[in-house]
């Protein structure tokens, strides 16, 4: 489905194939807001997300230099010498904003913003930018979910279907 | 079919159902496997620590447990959901997330004898104080509960003196003294009511009931709606700080609204241990599938059978909110259009010889402690499943001397009043 006008685009629910097409299309995140601490939100995503095949890049101004689950950690999103597909943001929704113009300015196609996560105004000027965005939500939930892998924790993957999905 | 909201019936047969990703099996297979094997030890580790998903050991979680748990998740329309052994141990599941040593809940006092004798007498070993109050009295509700309180506990339609709550007040209630309502939604099923459409925030079930369906297996569920803000209520540690089992990991902050669900089964599970076997889970199963057409009939059948006995003349008074008469009628139209289930009581005119009588006298009617099932059933509750209450908790769970329950089952509605029929008069003497 194709997505560009940022006054259609609903941000309060998205459609399955948004988020599988996002997905399955990016391969590199950059990760702001990684800690090197094992037992935080974001080590448990980035973790997951690497053993689903996505590299991901952690960017921390704390920890830049250090190595987090074999990745070197960046300052920030310029920093940055290889090509970013997605940004995701582990960060307050107030300083989300700079991110996003980072991300439009490192040509990221995708800012997703983690569960609990909003700025509206830093959406709407990276759908203006073209890029792609998801607020409110975790890509490992996400792609969890609409990998059948959600229910087997007892969760509502909201999926309905006949066939059969590999893992 | 991913982005249209299908409907009860259709739920009930696929959610979480998935064809088999191994096999392609369209039946749920029967993962009856105690543990799985781990890829390395990096993956041991990722899944020890929470870090991903996928199965270890079964005491934690089975891919046909989670069938079921992802089935009465849809069904209650909630987040997430843990399936365990039974009814009573989905109670103590339930509350362990929310409790500690010293800490205190407000429950109905109308509720199901075997909860009041778990929750008055037993938890008191935890540590943990119930406070009961009358649900027909908001007030009263309003009074008892206060900031210490961590939960409100209550049926909808309660078992087994027909009671309806009014659940919509009761979930204000809790809200505004920061704590989430439970409601054990065991005698309605989700086809009848869905406790999270009125402010709910967890739901039980013993599954044993409605929602197998037949009589044949022990079983509980935790359904999680995934909505009560656990840290801005600032009295849940369990659950918005530090886990000290899992090395300082937080589980409100880390799983969001899968919180509580995650906890249920990574704590609740795993250190109490009352897990549902993957068999257990699967017959629960076949009977969901059919619980529309079953509550359906089970409504039909129940509110002819509270007919027959009003009209009876050894009977003193029908207790079923079905009947316009009833006090709790104008409840039940609100929460149970649909039907007001298949449990109620009548009184006898004898007493509590008459419900001795009434209870040996019946030849289909089964006389046995359950409720729920395609046979019908019988019992007298003061002198079986609320024996050892005092008689004043007798009367308050609308289970007195000259009480008989009746769980109306799927024969002919002919053919269970003729039986009743018969026991009524043998036990008046005629």
């Amino acid at each position: 489905m194709e997505r560009t006008l940022s006054d259609r685009m609903n941000h309060d629910s998205y459609d399955d194939d948004y988020v599988r097409a996002i997905l399955k299309k990016v391969r590199v995140i950059a990760m702001v807001g990684a800690s090197p601490n094992w037992n935080r939100p974001s080590y448990f995503a980035m973790k997951y997300l690497q053993g689903k095949g996505f590299r991901v890049i952690p960017v921390n101004p704390v920890a830049a230099g250090q190595e987090v689950l074999g990745e070197k950690v960046h300052a920030s999103l310029k920093d940055i010498p290889d090509k970013v597909d997605m940004v995701d943001v582990f960060r307050a929704s107030a300083v989300a904003g700079p991110i996003a113009d980072d991300a439009i300015a490192i040509g990221a196609k995708v800012l997703w913003m983690q569960l609990g996560v909003r700025n509206d105004a830093a959406a709407a000027r990276a759908e203006a930018a073209g890029l792609e965005v998801v607020m409110n939500r975790c890509p490992k939930i996400e792609y969890a979910r609409l990998n059948a892998e959600l229910g087997w924790h007892g969760f509502n993957s909201g999926i309905i279907t006949s066939k059969r999905r590999r893992i | 079919m991913t982005d249209s909201k299908p409907d009860f019936e259709t739920l009930a047969i696929h959610a979480g159902a998935q064809p088999d990703p191994a096999t392609g099996a369209r039946a749920t297979p029967i993962y009856a496997t105690t543990s799985f094997v781990f890829d390395d030890v990096d993956h041991a580790a990722s899944l020890f620590n929470l870090q991903t998903t996928g199965f270890m050991y079964s005491r934690i979680m089975n891919p046909t447990v989670a069938v079921l748990e992802e089935r009465l998740a849809a069904l209650e329309g909630g987040r997430g959901a843990t399936g365990c052994a039974s009814g009573h141990s989905a109670q103590v599941l339930a509350l362990f997330p929310l409790l500690s040593t010293g800490d205190e809940f407000v429950a109905s006092n109308k509720l199901y004898g075997g909860s009041i004798t778990q929750f008055g007498q037993t938890f008191k070993k935890f540590g943990w104080t119930v406070k009961f109050v009358d649900p027909d009295d908001m007030d009263a509700v309003r009074r008892a509960v206060d900031e210490k309180t961590k939960a409100v506990f209550t049926e909808c339609l309660a078992n087994p003196g027909g009671v309806v709550v009014d659940i919509e007040a009761m979930a204000k209630i809790a809200h505004a003294a920061n704590c989430p309502l439970i409601v054990d939604n065991t005698l309605a099923t989700p086809y009848l009511l869905r406790p999270m459409e009125w402010g709910a925030d967890i739901v039980v079930h013993s599954t044993t009931k409605f929602l197998s369906g037949t009589g044949t297996t022990i079983g509980g569920a935790v359904i999680d709606s995934g909505k009560f803000d656990w840290a801005k209520a600032g009295k849940f540690p369990d659950l918005a700080g530090p886990c000290a089992a899992y090395h300082g990991l937080t589980f409100f902050e880390t799983f969001g609204d899968l919180a509580y669900t995650m906890h249920c089964h990574a704590v609740g599970l795993r250190d109490l241990g009352p897990t549902m076997s993957p068999f257990g889970a699967w017959i629960t199963l076949l009977g969901v599938e059919t619980l529309a057409l079953r509550m359906d009939r089970h409504c039909a059948n129940a509110a002819r059978v509270a007919e027959f006995l009003t009209g009876h003349k050894a009977v003193a008074w029908v207790n079923y909110a079905g009947l316009p008469a009833n006090k709790y009628n104008r409840l039940a139209k609100k929460y149970l259009p649909k039907g007001a289930g298949a449990v109620f009581t009548f009184g006898l005119k004898g007493g509590y010889q008459a419900g001795i009588r009434m209870v040996e006298g019946v030849n289909m009617l089964s006389h046995l402690a359950n409720i729920g099932d395609s046979k019908s059933l019988i019992i007298h509750p003061a002198s079986t499943t609320h024996r050892q209450l005092t008689e004043a908790q007798q009367i308050a769970a609308g289970a007195g001397p000259d009480v008989i329950r009746l769980s109306i089952g799927l024969e002919s509605a002919k053919d269970i009043i003729a039986d009743l029929d018969q026991a009524l008069n043998r036990a008046a003497g005629n």
